[in-house]
């Protein structure tokens, strides 16, 4: 039970996605505590360089190169390959992994919940936090949107974890990269393939918010999408990201990428600095674990009053430009 | 077109009801449940298709007695009828008897596509869809901001959102979609809908309807099981500024430099 798998993901320039960083880093920490083994995989039409970044957080990584990746959505591709690779090593507890950690962005619930079934192993969603606790992993996850926290274990048989992001620092194993091993599998595909047609860059695409340290967020009170300036001047100079509320985003004012909330992207940032934004519940269950929130509202009793941190009672269009300024000859 | 919205009752995520019982399991009781935003989102984009392309809609729930109640808000929006998954034996289900329940309950329903959320409010992973598809042994198309099927093909085009913009996806149908709040606000059902609804169909089954009565899904199959549950640790006070947007500036950056954010 205690050999432990991380799933390793292609980040846009081909390299190893930051969140699959972090969970390489939680998975050999939990290794260590546990005894056992730490592999990473990473499945692709070109896995080379994300598996050598990868192999500086872990001891071992196999690569495995499936040309279809190249044009093809990745999950299925990914999730049958693994499944293969698991019983390759002999299954569960017989030289394969006890348990596989991966992202729980996109690509990675779609992969996890594909193994899920492909595997017929459990699924734990949203791990905040894992823990090595009496043979496996113990995973901290928020639920109904942030009420309550729970603790869960698998019931004795092997399982998947999805991990979000921030779970852990992304931390490299400091010694010798790790060894890699490259596979080409011949096996055909049983899961049907999704063509991808065209990967179609948007002009205006913004940072990402899942893996900001900082996150400067504009609602509705910014008036318009000319608003999203001094949120951006404001990250810009923080060194953060720009989010938004459905309100702006329903509005046209940013895109739906930059959404946090129920129906958008849950982040926990050290800093959630909200110019305009109410804090109504479906905007406070994406954002309410940030470690600081500064807000800036003229209403004093204005939900996000009750949450934030600090909130200046004030206008956006003159404290922004104030803290700008400030910010701005600090670093300057 | 045929098309299957797959919708989950959740607790309302507006109301603070949320309890767990002294087994880890969601008192139901204690929460008005909802159909969850994503499937709403789902059906909407269903109505639109059938709207354009001819057919019918057919709702699928996995869910406690209850859940007629929340389905005819979805019958009410326009979906033609209801299936409802419900059997005893289904109290403390994961997500992979989830997927495996209702990948069986849609081998008896006719579909050309079959569209489900993006994930559930309640802490739902979004891992209950792909294994579906997965199950079933159609394609998967998530996170979908638009949806083009074109029935003459046999294909469906589907936008999936991407870190820089978005992945043009293509498939045969039937697929299952996964969709977002980006396919559009859903409808308010109509005064004549919700009358409409009162005497739409909902059929149940049973696990043994679904020839799954042998211990393979369901609360005694669970993988997981949940621990501990305990309420968040409360937010430390509010501290409130005002004064001229000069000085509550210097309080903010002060107070950034003061938690070492800066
Ligand atoms: C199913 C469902 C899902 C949803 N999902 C999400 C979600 O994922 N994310 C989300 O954000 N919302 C979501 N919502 C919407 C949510 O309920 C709120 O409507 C939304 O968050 C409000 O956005 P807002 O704070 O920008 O706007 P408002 O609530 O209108 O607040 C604007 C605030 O700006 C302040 N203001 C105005 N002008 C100024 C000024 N010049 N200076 C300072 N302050 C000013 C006002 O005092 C006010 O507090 C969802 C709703 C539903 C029903
Ligand atoms: N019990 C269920 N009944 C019907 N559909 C479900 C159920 N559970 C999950 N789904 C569908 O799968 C999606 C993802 O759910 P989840 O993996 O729980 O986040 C939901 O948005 C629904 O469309």
């Amino acid at each position: 039970m205690a050999d432990l798998w991380v799933i390793g993901e292609l980040g846009p320039d081909g390299g190893l996605a930051h969140i699959s960083a972090e969970v390489a880093t939680l998975a050999r920490r939990l290794a260590d505590a546990a005894g056992g083994s730490v592999t990473g995989v990473v499945v692709g039409a070109a896995p080379e360089t994300a598996a050598a970044d990868l192999a500086t957080y872990l001891p071992r990584v196999v690569a495995v190169t499936d040309s279809s990746a190249a044009d093809h959505a990745w999950a299925a591709i990914a999730a049958e390959r693994i499944a293969a690779l698991v019983a390759d090593a002999g299954g569960a507890g017989n030289g394969g992994p006890g348990c596989i950690l991966i992202g729980s962005g996109p690509d990675g619930r779609d992969v996890a919940g594909m193994l899920s079934v492909l595997l017929g192993w459990g699924v734990l969603v949203n791990a905040t936090g894992v823990e090595w606790q009496d043979g496996g992993p113990v995973v901290e996850m928020s639920v109904f949107g942030g009420k309550l926290i729970t603790t869960s274990a698998f019931a004795g048989g092997p399982g998947i974890v999805t991990v979000r992001p921030g779970a852990v620092t992304a931390e490299g194993s400091g010694g010798a990269a790790g060894t890699i091993e490259s596979i080409a599998p011949t096996a055909e595909p049983a899961l049907p393939r999704v063509a991808v047609v065209d990967r179609v860059a948007e002009a205006g695409a913004a940072a990402p918010i899942e893996e900001a340290r900082i996150i400067v967020s504009g609602g509705r009170g910014l008036g318009g999408p000319d608003g999203f300036t001094l949120v951006q001047q404001l990250a810009d100079v923080l060194g953060g990201a720009v989010g938004a509320t459905r309100a702006a985003v329903d509005a046209g004012w940013i895109s739906y990428s930059q959404q946090i909330g129920q129906t958008g992207k849950i982040v926990k940032p050290q800093l959630y600095l909200a110019l305009g934004i109410s804090g109504a519940i479906q905007h406070k269950v994406g954002m309410q674990t940030a470690e600081t929130i500064v807000a800036v509202n003229r209403d004093p009793d204005a939900p996000i009053a009750e949450f934030a941190d600090l909130v200046v009672v004030g206008d956006l269009f003159q404290v922004g430009p104030a803290i700008l300024e400030r910010l701005s000859s600090r670093s300057g | 077109m045929r098309i299957v919205v797959l919708v989950k009752p959740v607790p309302d995520p507006a109301a603070a009801a949320e309890r767990l019982g002294p087994d880890g399991r969601l008192d139901r009781a204690a929460s008005p449940a909802v159909v969850n935003a994503n499937d709403e989102y789902a059906l909407e984009a269903a109505l639109k298709l059938v709207a354009e392309h001819g057919g019918d809609v057919t709702l699928l729930s996995m869910a406690a007695g209850s859940a007629p109640e929340t389905m005819r808000k979805a019958l009410a929006m326009g979906a033609d009828r209801g299936v409802h998954v419900m059997d005893p034996a289904l109290a403390g289900s994961d997500t992979l008897s989830t997927a495996r329940v209702l990948a069986a309950a849609l081998r008896d329903i006719q579909a050309d596509l079959i569209l489900a959320g993006a994930d559930t409010s309640d802490g739902g992973g979004g891992v209950v869809a792909p294994g579906v598809a997965a199950l079933l042994g159609v394609p998967y198309l998530s996170y979908a901001s638009k949806i083009e099927p074109d029935p003459v093909a046999g294909t469906v085009r589907v936008r999936r959102i991407s870190p820089t913009g978005y992945d043009l996806l293509e498939a045969p149908m039937p697929a299952l979609i996964g969709c977002t709040q980006a396919l559009g606000e859903p409808r308010y059902p109509s005064l004549k809908g919700i009358m409409a609804a009162r005497s739409k169909e909902i059929a149940t089954r049973t696990l043994a309807d679904l020839g799954l009565a042998d211990g393979s899904v369901g609360g005694s199959a669970a993988t997981t099981r949940v621990v501990d549950s305990r309420k968040p640790p409360a937010r430390a006070a509010t501290r409130v500024v005002r004064g001229t947007p000069d000085e509550a500036a210097a309080e903010v950056v002060a107070f950034l430099a003061e938690r070492r954010i800066i």
